[in-house]
């Protein structure tokens, strides 16, 4: 286990620990937490943001936020579950502007929303796709 | 008086779909609002429905210049879920393709920018052994674009030993090419003049957007996949990361131009060091599980996200490409910058989208110009410079 992930263990409520390989490391966080593990990985320890991947569960919207370290080529990706009657979770991108755009992407393609987004406007749909189709979401 | 200035839907220098909108004041770019989607094909949601196999001919049509990158990365993440060793043999030779590709994306991006700022010497110059190139990528895959090279475990081809010595000969050659075009550009001053201070994106700036390959590189930034994450024979072979501090257009295009020099010798050694084997792995199931894979594509980092329930084909698959960070981080670069030097500073990020060209400025409801008009305004900024600097272009043609 890394140093950082030690860290991120005491500062927050992380379950789910795994290292898949020592360069791929996947772990669990509650939704209200975000905004501070992302803040802390970017801010204090210069990890990079790489993406995320939203996927339709059956406990919830996923959100795995690939975070990179450079340095020792290790991704740390953090999930969170987005529960389905409840799809609201903090936006990132105030703090972190390379998170503007996939945002607005899990946005229009799975209708979460981001609480603090400046601009939730569809990224990629066509103008005349209906704001209510999410072309992500299981079973629509 | 704020005007807007809508370049779009489609790149007037990449011809490719996009739509920005410059606020000017005046000559001076003051704000940008970026339109993207126009070729939003729906990847992630056809690849659930196709097996393990197939999806790699799906991300290989992702993208016509970088068609290597995709697979590569997409094959790196199924071989991260499922733990798969790779033979020796086929990273060497995975590598040598995706080396190639880069020069001949490097090599793209350089004659357009030369053609848009008038310089249509550069232009033609880097075309002409572009072409040498592509017909080596043939002769080695089978194809000069969409080289079906990667399967999960290795790849497709092997590479002939009766091929070596014409792959030689044309690194040789490129080799020789190169080297003595990238000084004579880099010397040129009215090139200098057109990019030096053009177009700066912050190492801060680069950083809070996550930008990626030579946007970063060229602003500071020292990351690249082939280094910091090596997959396939990085790691074995000798080659070094080329990072310039001055974060404008210039920093850009030199570390584009030097990188193509280092795929020169980093093919070379991993002609020199591989061993005939194997060059496919058995691959039987792919268990459940999670894997990523990320390569370092001429733009920057590629990233594939895939998830297996363990059946024959992937639950979910996501994919990054660079250009998604690097046209972001326009806003922060075209900010000061003139009309003219707009087009080439949208460009700079060597962004990815696809065909076909259309462009028109309006004032009060009338077509002021359209994509011509603006590729003629930067063209004309360079030939002002030429009067102050003499023809040096006529240098350059002696060189052809």
């Amino acid at each position: 286990m890394t140093e950082l992930c030690r860290q991120l263990e005491k500062k927050f409520e992380v379950t789910g620990l795994k290292e898949h390989t020592p360069k791929r490391i996947y772990m669990e966080v509650p939704r209200r937490q975000i905004s501070d593990v992302a803040k802390f990985l970017f801010q204090e320890h210069a990890l990079r943001f790489c993406i995320a991947t939203a996927t339709d569960t059956r406990r919830g919207f996923e959100i795995l936020y690939h975070f990179g370290e450079d340095k020792t080529g290790i991704i740390y990706s953090i999930r969170v579950f987005v529960p389905k009657d409840d799809p609201r979770i903090a936006s990132l991108a105030p703090s972190l502007p390379a998170a503007n755009w996939i945002e607005r992407e899990i946005h229009e393609l799975l209708g979460v929303d981001f609480d603090g987004h400046p601009n939730l406007e569809p990224l990629l749909t066509a103008e005349d796709w209906p704001r209510d189709r999410y072309p992500l979401r299981r079973g629509e | 008086m704020k005007r807007v200035v809508p370049i779009g839907p489609y790149h007037p220098l990449q011809e490719e779909p996009e739509f920005f909108k410059l606020q000017v004041e005046g000559e001076k770019v003051v704000g940008l609002e970026i339109n993207i989607g126009y070729n939003h094909r729906g990847h992630e949601y056809i690849s659930p429905t196709l097996t393990w196999d197939q999806a790699i001919f799906l991300v290989e049509r992702i993208c016509g210049i970088c068609s290597n990158s995709h697979p590569f990365a997409y094959v790196c993440a199924v071989e991260d879920l499922a733990k798969i060793r790779v033979p020796e043999r086929a990273e060497y030779i995975r590598t040598i393709v995706d080396e190639l590709q880069r020069i001949h994306s490097h090599f793209l991006w350089v004659g357009l920018a030369g053609h848009f700022m008038g310089y249509n010497t550069v232009w033609m110059w880097f075309w002409k052994y572009r072409e040498h190139l592509l017909d080596l990528l043939e002769l080695i895959t089978g194809n000069r674009n969409h080289y079906a090279m990667m399967k999960i475990g290795g790849v497709r081809r092997d590479i002939r030993e009766e091929d070596i010595p014409a792959i030689e000969k044309t690194l040789n050659l490129l080799e020789e090419k190169t080297a003595l075009f990238t000084r004579a550009v880099l010397d040129d001053p009215v090139i200098r003049a057109r990019l030096e201070g053009v177009g700066i994106l912050t190492t801060q700036d680069a950083i809070a957007y996550g930008v990626l390959g030579p946007t970063a590189r060229g602003s500071g930034v020292a990351i690249d996949v082939r280094k910091d994450d090596p997959i396939a024979a990085y790691s074995w072979i000798p080659w070094d990361m080329i990072v310039f501090d001055d974060c404008d257009l210039f920093a850009k295009a030199k570390v584009r131009l030097l990188e193509c020099l280092e795929s020169v010798k980093m093919i070379r050694a991993c002609l020199e060091r591989m061993s005939p084997g194997d060059i496919l792995a058995d691959v039987h199931e792919i268990p459940p599980g999670e894997g990523i894979g990320r390569v370092e594509a001429p733009r920057g980092e590629v990233f594939h996200y895939v998830r297996s329930d363990g059946s024959n084909m992937p639950v979910r698959h996501k994919v990054r490409a660079p250009s998604y960070m690097n046209v972001a981080s326009n806003v922060a670069a075209v900010k000061g910058c003139t009309i003219a030097d707009a087009v080439l500073v949208l460009a700079s990020v060597d962004p990815c989208y696809c065909c076909t060209e259309r462009i028109m400025v309006m004032q009060d409801g009338k077509q002021m110009g359209d994509g011509e008009y603006l590729i003629k305004l930067s063209q004309k900024t360079t030939e002002t410079l030429k009067t102050r600097y003499g023809d040096p272009e006529s240098k350059l043609r002696g060189l052809m």
